[in-house]
């Protein structure tokens, strides 16, 4: 049924394989630490382009070499990402890096340091990622349906403001957003503690809801159960979270929640990274509840725009993806504006109500998928951090 | 709101509840669910012995309380006295247990409430 969010359109850049971005950068993505050296290089040699340096790729095995390689790919082949140079100190996983960016249609080259040494390799991929440049700079914005967008969402540095008002204010956008066509994406396994019961009836049928439920499970046993040497109870709610009046992981959990609203339903559970595949809709993907880190998957999963309610402040963005900031804390806003793109602390003072908070974050999306940069973005904040599973070799 | 509900609480039955008129001002507190035994506290500054309002946000009621304590912004208030073990209700929903003793309009945080997990 149409309603008044079935005709909103934004101008976005629609890529060879269809996919809508909102940015249009062009990247120098290392396949290892020891290649961010060669990649900030050609950065600093090629203006417009975008080095995105990172810890790992060195000696991971298995599953966790699997998601190192999916994080990768998934960062190329994300469309507010308009072309890739792509570093790897050799050509092996240099080129399986490069072919899985390729299947999106995307202008894509790899090179590698070992026979060539750094200064040679800078010099070849500072040629390429001009062109490149060159390339991307053409492009042009196209009239979109709002059901190009996918919009991911995890919250932090959460207080109880959080869970009053600007948490809700991404549920009432999920549920105007979803029915539209939109692809939706929450997380943060950890935090949902106390509140699993109810976030396992928000799937859409008992065998989604079944295997959601395993997977919380298996994180409780194998992690939080195998690991921890306390309750926790000064990570997870964080010593930000007390300070904000966070007591308990199940009174943070709830507050959590309530970013899915009260109407959606997710379809399926998504793997660290992992592109959804069973068409629009809400979608859960198994993250940590760590800022940067999540962002960055759920971005390796093609989300091109992040809504972050934050009560306390946390002031992460990420270098693809514009990261959209929502807080309901009136002190938050007085002494942290700066951060703030959605202020919807008249929620707590009973002068705003949810459905126009709502819209108040509908207006930034399209207006940020426009163009317009976030506070995180104004003010450079570029978190890319790989998800590790375990130490390396 | 998410839709469970626990049937544990007992604000519904507090006699300081009453229909809320329009345009009144903004409140001190906030509470989830009518059937929350705390509140969160909304404004910044608030001094021991005010006499605060507070709003039911499920409902839309509003209810009257009086702090006891200096309580900082986004920190909960007690509703009613709470004992050690009382299970404490938000959002309708059980989030830990009293580990020490509360009054009706006393701070509760970490001093004496904690998680029922891990």
């Amino acid at each position: 049924m149409a309603s008044k969010y079935s005709n909103l359109t934004f101008k976005g850049y629609r890529r060879e394989n269809g996919r809508v971005g909102v940015r249009n950068h062009v990247v120098i993505l290392p396949v290892d630490d020891i290649s961010n050296a060669a990649c900030e290089s050609v950065a600093n040699n090629i203006k417009g382009t975008l080095a995105l340096p990172h810890s790992y790729g060195r000696l991971q095995f298995g599953e966790d070499l699997e998601l190192h390689f999916r994080t990768l790919i998934g960062t190329g082949s994300n469309p507010n990402v308009a072309a890739v140079i792509v570093i790897g100190i050799e050509p092996g996983w240099t080129k399986r890096i490069v072919d899985g960016i390729a299947a999106t249609g995307k202008p894509v080259t790899g090179f590698s340091i070992e026979q060539n040494g750094d200064l040679k390799t800078i010099q070849d991929a500072s040629r390429k990622a001009k062109e490149y440049v060159h390339f991307a700079t053409e492009l042009q914005r196209e009239e979109c349906s709002i059901s190009d967008l996918w919009v991911s969402t995890k919250c932090g540095e959460s207080d109880t403001t959080t869970g009053l008002g600007s948490c809700p204010t991404v549920g009432n956008m999920y549920d105007k957003l979803i029915p539209e066509g939109i692809h939706g994406v929450f997380g943060e396994t950890s935090e949902i503690t106390g509140a699993e019961h109810i976030c396992k009836a928000r799937a859409i049928n008992e065998e989604v809801g079944e295997r959601w439920y395993q997977m919380w499970k298996a994180y409780q046993d194998d992690v939080i159960e195998a690991n921890k040497v306390d309750d926790l109870s000064e990570s997870q709610p964080t010593k930000g979270n007390i300070e904000g009046g966070l007591t308990t992981i199940e009174e943070k959990a709830l507050g959590n929640l309530e970013k899915i609203g009260r109407e959606c339903k997710f379809i399926d559970i998504l793997q660290p990274a992992e592109k959804p595949d069973k068409g629009a809709g809400l979608y859960y993907m198994d993250t940590s509840s760590a800022a940067a880190e999540c962002v960055t998957l759920m971005a390796a999963a093609g989300y091109v725009v992040h809504t972050f309610p934050t009560g306390q402040g946390n002031v992460v963005g990420n270098p693809i993806v514009p990261v959209i900031k929502i807080t309901a804390n009136p002190r938050t806003v007085r002494t942290m504006s700066e951060h703030v793109d959605v202020d919807v602390s008249g929620i707590l003072r009973r002068d705003m109500t949810l459905d126009t908070a709502g819209d108040a974050l509908i207006d930034m999306i399209v207006r940020t998928s426009n163009g317009r940069s976030t506070a995180a973005e104004a003010l450079g904040h570029r978190e890319f951090v790989m998800t590790k599973l375990y130490r390396s070799a | 709101m998410l839709s469970q509900t626990h049937d544990t609480g007992h604000m519904a039955s507090n006699e300081n509840i009453k229909e809320r008129t329009t345009g009144v001002t903004a409140p001190h507190f906030l509470v989830h669910s009518p059937k929350d035994n705390v509140g969160v506290v909304v404004v910044e500054g608030l001094k021991a012995g005010t006499e605060m309002l507070g709003v039911i946000t499920e409902t839309d009621t509003t209810l009257n309380l009086t702090a006891k304590h200096d309580i900082p912004i986004g920190h909960k208030v007690a509703l009613k006295t709470l004992a050690t073990g009382d299970t404490i209700i938000k959002y309708g929903e059980d989030i830990g247990k009293m580990v020490g003793d509360a009054g009706e309009g006393d701070h509760v945080h970490v001093h004496n409430l904690k998680t029922k997990r891990w």
